[in-house]
């Protein structure tokens, strides 16, 4: 049976359970004297009625979905010949691959071993028992249910408050989204990176100053080349995130205390929302920016002036992409340091222009310092966003790890190897792709502790003032 | 001490007039101090401003031209003789040689070119599209065959370019030997060569020739994706914000949801797309390539921007609509449902629209589970293998023919244009319906 379609009868299913709880609880209230003497409203029943029939039928599909195809897969790899389980995983995966194409129609070709023909009719039967299966299971699972709750409506039964303690569930299980994403988060790049660790020893990696993920392809080529220092990755990272820092902090800073402190209401509310379109430019465009303008004109400049003799220049300089990311964070920095200059006190500007202080004095001596804690918060948090953006620096930095300190020339940053191992073709067990993984936690890792002594300083900050 | 008169000396010595002076210099020293900290901020902020100005002149100065597509108009016989067909039928119209009459049309245009080479360079300047158009033509005609008729054809992308760098009055020859360019001139001359609104940039997907590549298929990849994200993440969101903002209690476990949400929205984007590709992809096994796929990592993605605004907004719902609708019998979940929801709903409208925008110019993820495969179909649901639009630029952007620049710069501003709406909408959204109590 067709999913959509089953998801359908579900619905109407429900439906009716909704409408038949609501017309039993009705037609006992007439033996009690009316709906009033119910004890809740009518549709509540049937609301009760509908949950009842309508929420195991919903755990079993994706309980279903969740578990159909392991378990189709390793009822298929039980069915294959002997000598399948003596071929390595690798070779497994390419024969499994292969009979699900067939399956979804994809090969037609003669030379197709028959024992695969045989498989892939086989999955193809057991797919077509399953969905019935399941059709058959969620229709009876939804009778079963709903008529149990059906005959339990009656007066007295507290239909509005057990719905309410569902909707409470419900809602709590919503936000527990949000702690459910972050263990996904820990647990994904965390199980990976342990294999990795296996692999290469987390202080070769760590500590490493060479970084070529190069592996061999065949068993018997020589694996020596492949090195997995990240020290080059962490200094491109840090050499890109802070030439976008050093442009994006005093430009961010100084705009956010001329809105906010010397603009006219009419400058600031032309000028405000136009820096931040720069904040909804999407990234990819800035890469495409900083690749095609920003690049070569920094090589041109740098080669009109003679720069090329000294250092080594090129069309993907570290200082393109950080000048195009020190643009892309100006406005996060501004309106974050708008936001805690704004809640500065009056009084204590009043006090400074009282004593005589020019307009100036008081924002560097008074202002400034009263918003620091906040603005080195906001400060973190860019530089954290710095760190992890990726398509700027795809676009715009190098492939090649170097460890060098020239803004000149081509740098590679973490964000730039995670995407470039990802892309593409990849085998789950070759130390390459999991070294992604790696990258990944340390750049979790460092975003993380950094958003949070950010939103904690901030956070402390607010309450100073309030 | 004495009141102020120009020539009594101070305690340390200096007449008032000199400490007038000092003051005087000092107080120059002052203002001009402050002169300089205020350009400094108008400096600042004519960085940003310049720096917006220059990505859109540069943007849309590149990316215009891709709106027009140089078209050659020739004189096509469907020479039975040429496609070897007699009659129009299905089976004839597949094995017939409509690039033979286009290559016949182009060299009755240009009678002086001979040799193979010079030949093969000159069927190069029409592109692979020609023969298509003429067949559909002929299938929808069928009287057609063995007439003559004027047939407008897309021209190849070296053609493309080379024309309207010449109209820009800055030629760029790029790949084009110098007979091509020589029969271009002649063409051009014979007034064959024109540029039209290119509608096959908005009604075809993905192609490897600049000149068919459209940006249907990824604007129909994301429209799938974001539909997948709105649905999810929208009524998770409100129900977290709910949640937090009228149940919970002020403990551990509500502080602990609340860290986890702030992180979150500050997390790279990059690391949601490890997540989708470990669990979604290698735990859960879902297809490569999907909108579906896309949708949920984009959910998980969006869904702090959403809970925050949605928090936002329940908050400034006051507490006596509260108190009124609790005070007449209302129970909390029809208090929420039917009093709070309602008066929170533009502000949360107007979250959910910028999580979308946000959702919409997201492309780091989406490599990671795949949706960066070169597809050149337009997809017709959330399960069909797809791309989006800025993963469509990234790829374009990465091509080499000088033609995708301009497609590229075009494919950003129809972007932009869809991001300027959703944001406009939004700040309309919140002039209009938002009630300050």
């Amino acid at each position: 049976m067709d999913f959509s379609l089953l998801l359908l009868l579900v619905a109407a299913g429900s439906f009716a359970a909704f409408t038949l709880g609501r017309g039993r609880s009705l037609k006992l209230a007439e033996t009690v004297g009316g709906p009033r003497y119910l004890n809740s409203l009518p549709y509540y029943y049937g609301m009760l009625t509908a949950l009842w029939a309508l929420l195991p039928a919903l755990a079993l599909l994706i309980v279903w979905m969740i578990f159909e195809s392991t378990i189709l897969e390793s009822m298929v790899i039980s069915q294959l010949p002997a000598n399948f389980h003596d071929t390595d995983p690798a070779e497994q995966g390419l024969i499994l691959n292969q009979i699900y194409n067939i399956v979804a129609g994809q090969v037609v070709d003669a030379n197709i071993p028959q024992y695969m023909t045989d498989a892939a009719q086989h999955v193809h039967s057991m797919k077509v028992t399953s969905n019935w299966l399941l059709a058959s299971l969620a229709c009876s699972g939804m009778l079963l249910f709903g008529l149990f709750a059906w005959r339990r409506v009656a007066p007295e039964l507290q239909a509005r408050a057990r719905v309410e303690r569902l909707f409470r569930w419900a809602l709590l299980g919503c936000s527990m989204i949000a702690i459910l994403t972050t263990v996904g988060i820990v647990m994904s790049v965390l199980f990976e990176s342990l294999r990795f660790f296996h692999a290469v020893p987390i202080s070769d990696f760590l500590f490493g100053l060479e970084w070529s993920p190069q592996t061999a392809i065949r068993k018997d080529q020589v694996a020596g080349s492949s090195s997995f220092g990240a020290i080059p990755l962490f200094t491109g990272t840090l050499l890109i995130a802070s030439i976008a820092m050093i442009i994006a902090v005093p430009t961010g800073l100084m705009s956010a205390i001329y809105l906010s402190e010397y603009a006219s209401k009419r400058v600031r509310s032309y000028v405000k929302p136009l820096l931040e379109v720069l904040a909804g430019i999407p990234t990819v465009v800035y890469g495409f920016f900083a690749a095609i303008t920003v690049a070569p004109f920094i090589r041109d400049v740098a080669v009109s002036i003679g720069l090329n003799d000294y250092v080594n220049v090129t069309s993907e300089s570290a200082l393109a992409a950080g000048m195009v990311m020190g643009v892309m964070i100006i406005p996060f920095i501004s309106s974050l340091s708008d936001d805690v200059i704004n809640a500065v006190p009056q009084s204590l500007r009043d006090g400074a222009l009282g004593l005589g202080a020019t307009h100036s004095e008081m924002i560097r001596q008074v202002v400034i310092p009263a918003a620091l804690p906040g603005i080195v918060g906001g400060v973190l948090l860019a530089a954290s966003r710095a760190i992890g953006e990726t398509m700027i620096v795809v676009m715009a930095a190098g492939l090649a790890a170097k460890l060098t300190a020239n803004p000149l020339d081509s740098v590679t940053t973490v964000t730039v190897q995670i995407v470039s191992l990802l892309v593409g073709d990849q085998e789950f067990d070759s130390p390459k792709t999991l070294a992604a993984f790696a990258l990944g936690l340390m750049l979790f890792l460092v975003t993380l502790a950094l958003n949070y002594f950010a939103l904690h300083i901030v956070k402390k900050y607010r309450e100073q003032y309030e | 001490m004495n009141k102020s008169s120009p020539d009594t000396s101070t305690s340390n010595g200096l007449s008032h007039s000199d400490l007038a002076a000092a003051m005087e210099r000092n107080l120059k020293r002052r203002y001009r101090s402050e002169r300089r900290f205020k350009a400094f901020g108008i400096a600042s902020i004519g960085v940003g401003l310049l720096a917006l100005l220059v990505l859109f002149t540069e943007i849309i100065g590149t990316g215009m031209g891709a709106f027009r597509q140089t078209y050659v108009t020739l004189e096509v016989t469907y020479d039975t003789e040429v496609l070897g067909i007699e009659a129009v039928t299905p089976e004839s119209l597949a094995l017939a040689n409509f690039d033979g009459i286009v290559r016949r049309a182009l060299l009755n245009q240009l009678p002086e070119v001979t040799g193979r080479t010079a030949k093969r360079q000159l069927y190069a300047l029409i592109s692979y599209a020609a023969g298509y158009q003429l067949r559909a033509m002929l299938e929808q005609d069928p009287s057609l065959l063995g007439e003559t008729r004027k047939v407008t054809m897309l021209a190849d992308d070296d053609l493309d370019t080379y024309v309207k760098s010449v109209r820009a009055d800055d030629p760029f020859i790029g790949r084009l030997s110098e007979p091509q360019v020589e029969w271009i001139n002649q063409l051009e001359a014979q007034g064959l060569v024109e540029l039209k609104f290119n509608t096959n940039f908005f009604t075809s997907g993905d192609s490897s020739e600049p000149e068919q590549a459209g940006i249907l298929g990824a604007v129909m990849g994301s429209l799938f994706t974001l539909i997948v994200t709105l649905a999810l993440s929208f009524p998770i969101g409100v129900a977290a914000a709910i949640y937090l903002e009228e149940y919970a209690s002020r403990n551990r476990f509500t502080d602990f949801i609340e860290v986890n949400i702030n992180n979150l929205a500050a997390v790279p984007s990059v690391i949601f797309g490890l997540l989708g590709l470990a669990i979604f992809l290698n735990f859960f096994h879902f297809p490569r390539s999907v909108p579906l796929v896309g949708g949920l990592v984009l959910t998980l993605m969006t869904l702090p921007t959403i809970i925050i605004s949605s928090r936002a907004a329940i908050k400034s719902v006051p507490p006596s609509i509260r108190e009124a609708a609790l005070g007449m019998g209302a129970s909390k979940m029809q208090m929420i449902l039917q009093h709070v929801l309602p008066l929170a709903m533009p502000g949360m409208l107007t979250g959910a629209i910028i999580g979308m925008a946000q959702a919409l110019g997201e492309t780091a993820p989406l490599l990671m589970i795949g949706m960066v495969a070169f597809i050149a179909d337009v997809p017709g649901g959330i399960t069909d293998p797809a791309t989006v639009l800025p993963v469509q630029i990234f790829l374009w952007a990465d091509s080499p023919e000088r033609a995708f620049v301009e497609r590229t710069s075009a494919a950003i501003m129809v972007l932009l244009a869809f991001l300027i709406t959703m944001n406009t909408m939004a700040i309309w959204l919140r002039k209009r319906l938002e009630r300050r109590w």
